[in-house]
């Protein structure tokens, strides 16, 4: 164990565990958009950025990458730091100014919309915060989506934005995204998402519609359990 | 083919032999064939010296050898004659035959080849001689005109591979290792990084295999001086990395070079295939026992790949997008094994720093910035091209003296290094001496060596955006504030030079500015802000008569200018008349001429045309 100190308060941790993850064990609150428990830290978002001291060096580190270490000195809510989330949020509400969860954590924090920062017209919700592309690679297995072009342009799409055939319709994308910007439409016997349209499966004993085919055809080969022992929905199992 | 050579003895006799079977009196016409020279059509002037030495029957009788960039590029195609070292510029791509019989049998100089000093006036006959070289220290850069890139017996005749024997046979690793720490060789690319240190800790660091690396992403505009080593010495970069690789104990390499440079990629590969073939790379290097061999990656023309773990990203073969390193590469680098990437530059310094040893190198530079510094001079600048000049030079040597001063005797306004994300240094700091530290005291930084010179026909703010623009093009989008705040300062520079700047944009610049320098994710995030905070720095008055009063000082922001006829000086020429494309110039013949500000779409082709500079752009 090592001992460092956020904000004042002496704590004790385990030498290399993140400084965000620290700081929550101890109930001190660092915003983030683009982290998730499941989810190895990307540090994408740039929100959870803190002051860090360590022996003479002061700098502004990212808290979801940055490894505890003895003696650290970390300040969460400095002005260097404040002036970093109040751009990001200033940046991010020009970007998406559709999306609620922004306004709502913008209005949490004080930070207002910068005049200056023209609102994009493209309604798009998309932060780029990865956790639809990391969870679809990561945790299903797929890799049905990921990133096209790059900078300003950047956009998380299937290859080529075609129909991807890797796609399982589970939704777990949708499910991670912070900001709603993944439509995904459940109506009876299908659900479509990224443009493709899966046929949906009923519950054996309750009757109703459940999941994708697709999906429960990649669980089973995955798991090696029959695909008739999937065929029950989760409150009937 | 060469045979394998076995051992630090072996070499030695190869050398000896080859540089015995060289007269050092027999004439020997040397082109570059740069990639500048290249782009004057010397391939031309190359097959047409060929042609003519055989209907001469001279061929083997007079040598005749095609070099890489010799630095001088604005005076291309460039001739060089051995022993005397005769310098020819400008020469014609039909020159060939004249040379051989004027200059090469009978002794004539050819006058009209010959170098002007425009300070003088002077006609200069030998190369040595010219201020351009003359003022410089071309350590690492001197040998491209003495070796074809493409012929290893070239390097090894002047002596190439020693210090590689002498590293492989009498020094341990890590005496290798404190040679370079002694010698306080600091990272070419970019960030100035100790380059011995970086090889300490990826020795020490604990993982197997451990990688070394050579960076050849060059991507700042107008910097080609890795470029230009990589093409004209191959076997120079090659030996530094093979001495590296023994020093830290890896066995694979990789040379990460742009495939827009395809001159480069080429002289490595038969670099590489040579020393190989040499027993110089591969197993059992010159007898030893060590076994190292290098790849080559190119890449795909981003310049984020350039930033450390980009480029491990993008020879992993993911997308090249940065990560936070508070885990050093030296540590966990490509595929999370000890890495130790060095750029071009760095690894060229090497064979010299063991050959010549620490001490003898450390007596060249500053305090703390040691050896020599290869500059790409571009821009507003008589003499464009590549410089190599110890630490510490100034500026002013730099930019007058070797440069040339700007052209047309126009004045000296800035001076942009570090690439796109260095800063515009003003007139009253020329008499800096540029190292790594001295730049990054007053706002720019040393980059990899890229510098453009700017004259008082150039907007600062126009300068900021142009940068700007490029980063906005370049960012790789994985994090917010470079991706979002870097294309928001570009709208805001848009607007200013356009006409439509506030009056609280400059601070807002500043802000926005100190918000990406702490919160962007990579070292080109974290600079991005630099040519904006720079230029607002040192011309906020430029900055102020966009904003204020809606005028662009130096004439360029089109938005912002009228252009109009100086009665006093007009004369009614009519060329002003005749070069308008859209009719806006008129005017009867010997009667001053007018410019209609309704027809003008300010492209400035009556000022370029005008004789009088009678045409006023305000």
């Amino acid at each position: 164990m090592i001992n460092l100190t956020i904000d004042n308060r002496k704590i004790e941790a385990e030498a290399g565990q993140a400084v965000l993850d620290v700081a929550r064990e101890n109930g001190i609150i660092i915003p983030t958009l683009c982290s998730h428990e499941s989810l190895e830290p990307t540090g994408s978002c740039r929100l959870c950025v803190v002051e860090a001291k360590q022996g003479k060096r002061t700098r502004i580190v990212t808290s979801c990458l940055y490894p505890v270490a003895e003696g650290l000195v970390v300040d969460t809510k400095s002005e260097r730091v404040m002036n970093v989330r109040r751009l990001v949020l200033q940046l991010l509400l020009a970007r998406c100014p559709e999306s609620e969860q922004l306004k709502e954590m913008a209005a949490e924090m004080g930070v207002a919309a910068e005049p200056r920062f023209t609102p994009d017209k493209d309604n798009v919700k998309c932060i780029l915060c990865r956790m639809c592309v990391r969870t679809c690679e990561k945790i299903v297995g797929v890799s049905a989506i990921g990133f096209s072009y790059r900078g300003t342009e950047k956009n998380v799409c299937t290859p080529f934005k075609e129909d991807s055939q890797t796609c399982i319709g589970c939704g777990a994308c949708a499910y991670v995204c912070p900001t709603g910007h993944i439509e995904m439409e459940t109506t009876g016997d299908t659900r479509t998402i990224w443009g493709r349209t899966f046929k949906m499966k009923t519950c054996k004993v309750c009757g109703r519609y459940f999941a994708p085919e697709d999906q429960l055809a990649y669980i089973s080969e995955k798991t090696g359990v029959p695909a008739d022992n999937l065929a029950i929905c989760i409150s009937c199992r | 083919m060469m045979s394998k050579i076995k051992s630090f003895d072996e070499l030695k006799s190869v050398q000896e032999r080859l540089k015995a079977g060289r007269d050092p009196k027999k004439p020997c016409i040397t082109v570059c064939v740069g990639t500048g020279c290249l782009a004057y059509g010397t391939q031309k002037l190359v097959d047409s010296f060929r042609e003519e030495l055989a209907k001469r029957d001279l061929t083997g009788k007079i040598d005749f050898r095609t070099s890489g960039c010799h630095g001088f590029c604005e005076r291309g195609p460039m001739v060089v004659i051995f022993p005397e070292k005769i310098f020819y510029q400008r020469v014609g791509l039909m020159d060939a035959g004249e040379i051989i019989d004027k200059t090469v049998l009978k002794g004539e100089i050819i006058d009209r080849l010959l170098y002007v000093d425009p300070a003088t006036g002077e006609k200069i006959i030998h190369e040595d001689d010219v201020p351009f070289y003359k003022k410089q220290t071309r350590l690492v850069f001197g040998q491209n005109s003495k070796v074809d890139p493409q012929s290893m017996d070239d390097y090894l005749a002047i002596g190439g591979y020693s210090a590689l024997g002498k590293a492989l046979t009498t020094m341990k690793p890590e005496e290798i290792i404190q040679e370079v720490i002694k010698a306080n060789l600091r990272g070419r690319g970019g960030g100035g990084f100790p380059a011995g240190w970086k090889w300490d800790e990826t020795r020490k660091a604990k993982g197997e295999p451990k990688y070394i690396i050579c960076n050849a992403d060059e991507g700042d505009p107008g910097a080609y001086m890795d470029r230009s080593l990589l093409e004209g010495n191959p076997h120079l970069v090659l030996e530094g990395m093979i001495i590296g690789a023994y020093a830290i104990g890896s066995s694979q390499g990789y040379i990460y070079v742009r495939n827009e440079y395809p001159l480069a990629v080429k002289n490595i590969h038969i670099a590489m295939r040579q020393a190989r073939e040499a027993g110089l790379l591969g197993d059992n290097i010159l007898g030893s026992g060590f076994n190292f061999d290098v790849k080559i990656n190119r890449g795909g023309g981003a310049f984020v790949c350039g930033e450390s773990s980009a480029l491990f990203a993008s020879l992993e073969g993911r997308a090249g997008e940065p990560r936070a390193k508070y885990i050093h590469a030296t540590d966990k680098g490509l595929y999370d094994k000890p890495t130790n990437l060095n750029n071009v530059e760095t690894w060229g310094n090497i064979p010299f720093i063991i050959e010549k040893g620490a001490d003898w190198y450390a007596s060249i530079g500053t305090e703390n910035s040691k050896g020599t510094k290869i500059f790409s001079l571009v821009g507003k600048i008589n003499n464009t091209g590549l410089v190599e000049v110890p630490m510490g030079t100034t500026l002013r040597k730099i930019v007058f003296e070797i440069g040339g001063g700007i052209p047309e005797g126009r004045k000296f306004k800035a001076i942009q290094t570090g690439g796109p994300s260095g800063g515009c240094i003003p007139e009253k700091h020329l008499d800096l001496h540029v190292d790594f530290d001295e730049l990054t005291k007053i706002g720019s930084m040393m980059g990899s060596g890229g510098m453009i010179v700017m004259d008082e026909n150039n907007c600062m703010v126009d300068v900021a955006r142009y940068f700007t623009n490029f980063l906005v093009s370049e960012s790789c989008g994985k994090c917010v504030p470079c991706r979002e705040g870097i294309r928001r300062m570009r709208d805001i520079l848009v607007d200013i030079t356009e006409g439509r700047g506030q009056e609280s944009d400059v601070e807002l610049l500043e802000k926005i500015s100190r918000g990406i320098k702490d919160g962007a994710l990579c070292a080109l995030g974290n600079s991005a802000p630099n040519p904006v905070l720079s230029t607002i720095r040192y011309f906020r008055d430029e900055y102020v008569a966009h904003i204020k009063e809606k005028r662009c000082p130096a004439g360029v922001c089109r938005d912002l200018i009228t252009y109009s006829v100086d009665p006093a000086k007009c004369t009614g020429c009519t060329v002003c008349s005749k070069v308008c494309p859209t009719g806006a110039a008129s005017g009867e013949k010997k009667k001053v001429h007018a410019i209609d500000p309704a027809k003008c779409t300010k492209c400035g082709a009556c000022r370029e045309s005008c004789k009088f500079d009678s045409i006023i752009v305000r």
